[in-house]
């Protein structure tokens, strides 16, 4: 039958099934082929802790949501136009997000009396009037997966498992997505068993027409390619992008690249990314504990690599101590924390940004670590080489504070040209640097660049350069132990002196204030730029007079940040946290910052935003 | 000390050398030396000191990290590369520095409440995973640097600051916790015995992979005459078992006492007298598996008399630190070093014109 098409500026879906139902896959590959028909997209995958919480339990949800549109867009969307739901926990935890009109499509085959009991439903919601408000699609997905393959020597078990293909060619039908990537995928998967790719393939097919024949689907829907700047793109996460700039940032640097880590979510894949790249001379340090990690990539420091750590925030109080020597010795050091909500164990799947007090301050002394967050999943690769220009410049620990938003979700990048990314010198002493008072040079580890205030990066194997630093106070120049009071004043003095001087380095914060007089400025940091800028998209739409700024550069912060903070006569700072960032500006600034939080392990939703800046614009 | 030279990697086989005699002096820092008089420290000092230009290594290439604790003062008063740490983490340091590079010869220096217990982690993996490093662990049994507590390594009923009516807590035997770890080099010495002490460090220096000495040392303050025992003439014959490579396990001024396994498959001291020579144990360090050298750890520990001294066990298995260097090697022979354009232009990508 011809089915009617239709147009749309952006369509929002949401996968949501059991952990074993491959959800995530399909949200990836439903990704593979909208990145490639040039949507611009942005992804968040939203899982739980467990690997495999008992099937069909409410904590077993997984879910994958997309926003694709013919123009930019910067958030994964707020709520779904269409929600994907493979199994009655699925339809529980998620249809509360599903506006009324939506689009529900559900995999009838799961509404068995036993799996609705699970999960606390007295009648079938299929059969009741509760889902009268949406469009719903009942579709026995699993067992007419079951059927297109018949005659495949699979186990039942292989051939049920396949329904997320038949439910993703069924999505990749309805808004018309070239397939291509996924059979290539599926090809590629199942390269070592054909019989399972050629049946996934089927499953893939059957579900695309299953949509052209079926009446339930009268409408198809066009989405637009975006415009977007020309290029080579490819989509990327936030841990894929953070790793790929260390990994740039090394051969930029030209120094070898050691990594320190212990598995901890949501930071891991990082570790597993850096992992399959020995071929740039990448070592990766499985340690025995989140303080032999760091331990470990300042020792390499010690010795002229790139010594970098990953965690989340449960490894960075185990790290603290270290990170505390790293200062103390000067020697560049990069601690990823991939923020995930606390305290303690907390939601280690879910984002927060509530570490960014931990960074500053979560060391004993008067310790300065200069701070870098990323924007956006494809902002972590220059976030990352950033902070390696910062370490390696001024010879300091740099945190880089992605979360787990960040680290998970996705965007198209367009794939930079090798030779415009910064190069980034780094210079190893070899020549004696002082004098004794007799005449005789001598080697001084601690006297300092006079204009970055760095100390030299003198490495074993050096002749004549031999030298011992540690975390006792040490002399200002010499580097020997001083326990002198006043030394003690001016080495503390120098090396937050250090750090503020970076300062001088950083771009200026940018405000985007296209009317020039808002009286309001909303300024955030990390991952809230997606929704932040979507909600000041919304509220200029409508005439709403707001500016926007964001910070990438927390320690220091850039020069011109108390003008712009002071320039407005209100300033709203939005933050996954209880109001860190507000209170590092309202202490330094004394500007009355307003706060507005969310610790939901959930990112801002655009019009809780869009929202809460009308609210500040009307009071 | 004669030890099979084993097939593999010698431990400095990658060290750049140099023809220029080195005396101890070059290997002496400016800095003063501030343990207390008397430190079985200084004698470890001086002997590390004197050894060293002997292996005939570049000095710059020769590293020391420590952690904290009186003994962790040590790499301030070698005139070579060093660190000077946080309590117990310089073994996890040490691993980062030797993996990325091969060309160092590097020492970590801890005290027993370095090694033995806040760092006590760091330490085991070090050493089942042997990476090439020198792990020296002065003992002296006693908590120093903060004046006086009962350690891991301290006797059961120790009377310190922190325990005025005695330990109760059974101390570890640091030979056998790192023979427990599989650590392929394994050796005790004494603080006095320069010669025996010298020897088994050069051992430990050429041995490849982690090599773990623990060095019994007097701390003259807080825990003085700890080893006297094992120093004084009249009891240390019969108190000090010397362990040599291929020679029968002896003791005693005349060599009267002997080491013999039992039927029951343990081990027992004899009179050499009484028992056919051929019965008594040949030491052996190359056995593969660490059980035998554990049962020589048993024999006994400074306060049952009989401490077995020397190597225990040296065994040639592939450092950790050169396996990592051969996966990057046999990658980049592979398909050759890293191509930065193409790692990020790999994967599905599209493009728009
Ligand atoms: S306290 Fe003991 S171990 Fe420490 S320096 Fe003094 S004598 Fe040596």
């Amino acid at each position: 039958m011809t089915k009617q098409v239709q147009q749309r500026e952006r369509v929002i879906i949401r996968f949501a099934g059991d952990s074993g139902d491959g959800m995530q896959l399909t949200g990836d590959r439903f990704t593979s082929e909208t990145a490639e028909f040039g949507n611009d997209i942005s992804t968040w995958p939203d899982f739980p802790a467990e690997i495999r919480a008992p099937a069909g339990t409410l904590p077993g949800v997984s879910a994958f949501q997309l926003q694709f549109a013919d123009h930019d867009v910067t958030t994964p969307g707020d709520a779904p136009d269409v929600l994907v739901t493979m199994n009655p926990a699925a339809l529980k935890s998620q249809i509360a997000d599903l506006p009324a009109g939506g689009d529900l499509i559900v995999n009838s085959d799961e509404f068995t009396k036993r799996n609705l009991a699970k999960v606390g439903y007295a009648t079938n919601p299929l059969e009741d009037d509760s889902l009268s408000s949406y469009q719903v699609h009942s579709i026995p997905l699993t067992s007419l997966t079951v059927k297109a393959l018949e005659g495949y020597s699979i186990t039942r078990k292989d051939a049920e498992r396949a329904k997320n293909m038949f439910a993703l060619g069924l999505l990749s039908w309805l808004y018309n997505r070239p397939i291509e990537t996924t059979l290539a995928f599926l090809e590629r998967k199942f390269a070592k068993t054909p019989e399972l790719a050629r049946a996934n393939i089927t499953a893939f097919n059957a579900g695309w027409s299953f949509g052209e024949t079926t009446e339930d689907f009268t409408v198809r829907y066009e989405v637009k390619p975006a415009v977007m700047p020309r290029g080579l793109y490819r989509n990327i996460t936030g841990n894929t992008a953070l790793a790929y700039g260390l990994i740039a940032a090394g051969v930029q640097s030209k120094l070898s690249l050691f990594l320190g880590s212990y598995p901890i979510t949501p930071a891991s894949d990082i570790l597993h990314e850096l992992s399959k790249h020995k071929r740039f001379g990448v070592r990766t340090f499985q340690a025995e504990d989140e303080i032999a990690g760091v331990g470990a990539a300042l020792g390499a420091a010690f010795g002229g690599a790139l010594g970098i750590t990953t965690t989340s925030g449960p490894g960075v109080d185990l790290k603290s101590e270290a990170i505390g020597l790293a200062v103390a010795l000067e020697l560049p050091l990069i601690i990823c924390d991939i923020q995930r909500a606390g305290p303690s164990t907390g939601m280690p799947t879910k984002a927060e940004q509530s570490d960014l007090l931990l960074a500053m301050f979560g060391r004993h002394g008067e310790a300065p670590v200069p701070i870098v967050a990323p924007q956006s999943p494809a902002d972590c690769f220059d976030a990352a080489i950033e902070a390696v220009r910062i370490a390696t410049t001024y010879r300091t620990p740099v945190f880089l504070l992605s979360d787990a938003y960040l680290a998970n979700g996705s965007e198209p990048w367009l794939v930079p040209d090798v030779a415009t990314l910064p190069e980034l010198n780094v210079e190893f002493a070899t020549e004696l640097n002082h004098h004794k008072p007799d005449g005789t040079p001598e080697f001084w580890p601690y006297l300092r660049d006079p204009e970055t205030l760095a100390r030299p990066w003198a490495i074993p194997g050096t002749p004549g350069l031999e030298h011992r630093i540690g975390g006792i106070e040490k002399a200002d120049g010499s580097g020997n132990i001083s326990y002198d009071p006043s030394n003690h004043d001016t080495m503390v003095r120098l090396r937050q002196a250090k750090v503020d001087g970076i300062a001088a380095s950083i771009p200026p914060l940018e405000v985007d204030d296209p009317t020039g007089d808002a009286d309001l400025l909303v300024l955030g940091w990390g991952s809230t730029y997606g929704p932040i800028g979507a909600a000041v998209r919304d509220v200029r739409d409508e005439g709403g007079k707001v500016a926007q700024a964001h910070l990438r550069h927390l320690n220091p912060f850039p020069a011109n940040t108390g003008d712009v903070v002071s320039r407005y006569s209100r300033v709203l700072i939005p933050e996954m946290n209880l109001g860190q960032l507000a209170m590092l500006i309202r202490a330094r600034f004394l500007v009355d910052a307003m706060s507005y939080t969310s610790v939901r392990g959930l990112p801002f939703k655009a019009v809780e935003l869009s929202e809460a800046i009308r609210e500040v614009l009307s009071s | 000390m004669s030890i099979p030279l084993q097939g593999g990697r010698k431990g400095l086989d990658l060290v750049p050398v140099t023809d220029e005699q080195a005396t101890k002096k070059d290997y002496t820092s400016d800095q003063e030396v501030r343990w207390c008089p008397g430190c079985g420290d200084y004698a470890i000092l001086a002997a590390v000191q004197s050894f060293l230009p002997d292996l005939g290594l570049r000095r710059e290439n020769i590293v020391c990290i420590s952690g904290i604790g009186c003994a962790a003062r040590f790499p301030y008063y070698l005139n070579t590369y060093g660190m000077h740490s946080i309590h117990g983490r310089a073994p996890a340091i040490a691993t980062g520095l030797a993996t990325s590079r091969p060309d160092l010869s590097v020492w970590v220096i801890g005290g027993d409440g370095d090694f033995m217990s806040i760092g006590g982690n760091h330490l085991i993996h070090a050493l089942r995973r042997n990476v090439n490093l020198k792990l020296l662990l002065f003992n002296n049994r006693i908590y120093g640097l903060t004046k006086g507590q009962y350690s891991p390594t301290s006797e059961v009923g120790k009377i310190t600051k922190s325990t005025p009516v005695g330990s109760i807590d059974t101390p570890f035997n640091p030979v056998s916790l790192a023979l427990g770890a599989e650590a392929t080099f394994v050796a005790r010495t004494i603080d006095s015995d320069r010669k025996h002490l010298t020897s088994v460090l050069r051992a430990a220096a050429e041995h490849r992979g982690a090599a773990f000495v623990e060095i019994l040392q007097n701390c003259d303050i807080f825990n003085d005459g700890a080893f006297d025992v094992l120093k004084n003439p009249e009891t240390r014959d019969t108190a000090v078992v010397r362990l040599e490579h291929g020679k029968a396990i002896t003791f005693g001024a005349n060599g009267e006492k002997g080491v013999r396994l039992t039927g029951r498959g343990g081990l027992e001291v004899v009179d050499t007298s009484k028992v056919k020579s051929e019965t008594l144990l040949v030491h052996d360090v190359s056995h593969t598996e660490p059980a035998l050298a554990f049962m020589l750890s048993r024999l006994g520990n400074v306060d049952d008399g009989v401490t077995p001294i020397g190597v225990f066990r040296a065994v040639d298995q592939p450092a950790y630190d050169d396996q990592v260097n051969a996966q990057i090697e046999q990658a980049q022979a592979a398909a050759g070093t890293g191509d930065l354009a193409a790692l990020l232009a790999s994967g599905d990508t599209w493009t728009i014109n």
